[in-house]
């Protein structure tokens, strides 16, 4: 079975979030970056689970500049068999969608794997793009994924729930946490990642549907007001009178 | 500028997060609601009293396909002359939302929190609700997704007239077999108030304080991302960065620390309350209110107080 896993990168989940230029820009100076966390813990740990158990071959996409291939290695060494880089700013995810469906269209994949977000443009809008793109159905928000044969048994979120739903391959799908546990790249997998095939593409023209014009950080909080734990009543009143919250 | 909002209603019911999409809509411009399944004509004519001037009801399609809704948007979009596209950022609206983008080429601002700016930008959320964005949308036709519990509805007290709505949706390719319902009344994405409790509540035996305080407030409950991973509580009450984002107007932290990752996901609530042992907790400094003390003494007694305080009022 083919896997197409769509790896991003994300800011460290540490990082102090700060802009420049005019609040036009985020400050990259000495940020640390990771695979985007749903990608990595769930959409590639069960995508080369099921390559384990079923035979196959896992793909990673990634649509971003040379310095994306730190993260990229990392993918490889938790085990996918070879990468992908679409050698472009990832600033749009219309855009983003288009390169790695125009990449997939002629890869044979049996199933895309997205993660259910990135923690950075937090949009939840590629993979769904990208099932548009090629006509494929999709699963989002998927916590739990069995294969049997062509047919796929998923668990996904549903509003108060869970949905378990049946797809054929190929479909396009976005993990969620449930799917797998993380796993720790270990020695012998880094030193493989570094010889494993990197392939770099150009993008196809696409034109960016959105920009983002400027950012912004939330109002400071004001300080905490300390109630004593003996007084719950006190706590009752403020946040009746003074918050108008209950 | 006429608007278009899709809402979920599979549920039979008229979600709070879908009356915000139809609130949000109507300040933008005249307002058909499209939405599917069996729902009451009586309970959609009622989105009137949030600004809907018509709801368009589609019966053929009854389950939540983001394909076949995504053709069903196409195809409202088309007859109604729709240049704004609204929906939730609930659960459907993540798969439907980008499918429509994709679909009518048309750009998506993802997760907004207020009303589009002065300048037509859109205000979302970045960074896991650490920072917020401004998108300018370049198309013509725009796509927006709004975040829950973001504003404030009012009702104006109209009706809306409600009309079927048959268009191709084309098949669908996704069976649903089961569906399990969650337990609990009150939805974590869309809760008023959230109880919230971490590893300081010491193993899953001690949820009932919790869940009692949760109950005398009306309230959800939620967990710090260890709680869940160990297995104490179900993975969708964990909130943070890589959980759920929430934002109510009253949450209430207990033994929890208040990491960074934590905090990205809740720092969008209005008022915060954090119950902790130890002062030099870093949450205290993105609380409204902070009570150093023992969860297990203090939960009990804010429970009491608040149910002594509804009986009052
Ligand atoms: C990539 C990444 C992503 C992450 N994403 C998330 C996320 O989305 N959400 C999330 O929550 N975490 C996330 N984390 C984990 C986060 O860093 C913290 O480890 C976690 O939030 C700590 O959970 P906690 O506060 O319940 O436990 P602890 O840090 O162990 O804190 C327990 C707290 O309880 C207090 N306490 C102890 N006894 C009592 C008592 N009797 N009464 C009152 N207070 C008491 C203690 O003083 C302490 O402050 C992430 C971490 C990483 C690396
Ligand atoms: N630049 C990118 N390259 C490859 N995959 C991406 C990229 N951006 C987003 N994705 C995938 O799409 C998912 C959803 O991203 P988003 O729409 O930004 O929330 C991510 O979890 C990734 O799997």
């Amino acid at each position: 079975m083919k896997f197409l896993v769509c790896i991003s990168k994300a800011p460290d989940t540490t990082t102090k979030i700060e802009f420049t230029d005019g609040n036009t820009k985020f400050n990259e100076a000495g940020v640390q970056y990771i695979v985007n966390p749903y990608d990595e813990w769930y959409a590639l740990v069960r995508a080369l689970e099921l390559k384990e158990s079923l035979g196959g071959e896992v793909t990673t996409i990634t649509v971003g500049p040379a310095a994306d291939e730190s993260i990229i290695r990392k993918a490889l060494a938790i085990g996918a068999d070879k990468a992908v880089r679409v050698n472009a700013e990832a600033n749009d995810a219309y855009f983003t969608a288009f390169q790695i469906a125009e990449y997939a269209k002629s890869g044979g994949f049996d199933m895309i794997l997205c993660g259910k977000e990135t923690i950075n443009y937090n949009g939840s809008q590629v993979g769904g793009m990208i099932a548009e793109l090629m006509g494929l159905p999709y699963v989002s928000l998927a916590t739990k994924l069995e294969m049997n044969g062509a047919t796929a048994t998923i668990d996904r979120e549903m509003k108060g729930g869970v949905e378990v739903v049946e797809v054929n391959t190929p479909f396009v799908l976005s993990a969620a946490k449930g799917m797998a546990e993380q796993r720790i790249p270990n020695m012998r997998g880094i030193m493989a990642a570094r010889t494993k095939p990197l392939e770099v593409v150009e993008p196809v023209a696409c034109d960016d549907l959105t920009t983002f014009q400027s950012y912004e950080l939330p109002p400071a909080k004001s300080d905490c007001k300390y109630v004593d734990p003996d007084n719950m009543a006190e706590l009752v009143d403020l946040l009746h009178n003074e918050a108008k919250v209950i | 500028m006429s608007v278009l909002v899709y809402i979920d209603t599979l549920s039979g019911e008229v979600a709070k997060a879908a009356m915000e999409a139809v609130f949000y809509g109507s300040k933008i411009g005249p307002t058909t609601v499209l939405t599917n399944g069996s729902i009451s004509e009586d309970s959609l004519a009622s989105l009137g009293e949030f600004g809907a001037e018509k709801v368009l009801l589609n019966k053929a399609v009854t389950t939540n396909d983001s394909s076949q809704i995504t053709n069903l948007v196409a195809a409202a979009v088309e007859s109604t002359g729709a240049t704004t596209i609204v929906m939730p950022l609930d659960l459907t609206g993540r798969a439907v939302a980008p499918r429509v983008s994709a679909k009518l080429k048309a750009g998506l601002a993802s997760g907004a929190v207020t009303l589009p700016n002065a300048d037509g930008t859109v205000k979302v959320n970045v960074f896991s609700g650490k920072a917020f964005g401004n998108v300018a949308i370049k198309t013509d036709k725009k796509v927006i997704t709004l975040t829950p519990n973001s504003l404030q509805i009012e009702s104006t007290g109209g009706s809306a007239s409600v009309e079927e709505f048959n268009a191709d949706a084309g098949s669908s390719n996704i069976t649903v077999k089961e569906v399990r319902k969650q337990e609990g009344d009150v939805l974590l994405p869309e809760a008023e108030i959230v109880v919230s409790a971490g590893r300081g509540l010491k193993g899953p035996e001690n949820w009932g304080i919790v869940e009692d305080l949760a109950k005398s407030l009306g309230a959800a409950t939620a967990c710090s991302r260890p709680v869940a991973d160990i297995g104490w509580r179900p993975h969708h009450e964990h909130v943070g960065q890589t959980g759920v984002a929430i934002r109510p107007n009253l949450y209430i932290a207990a033994g929890i620390s208040g990491a960074i990752q934590h905090l990205a996901g809740v720092n969008g609530s209005k008022v915060i309350v954090v119950i902790n042992t130890d002062p030099e907790a870093p949450f205290f400094k993105a609380a409204d209110y902070g009570v150093v003390g023992d969860a297990f003494e203090v939960l009990p007694k804010l429970k009491e107080e608040i149910e002594k305080f509804k009986a009052q009022n």
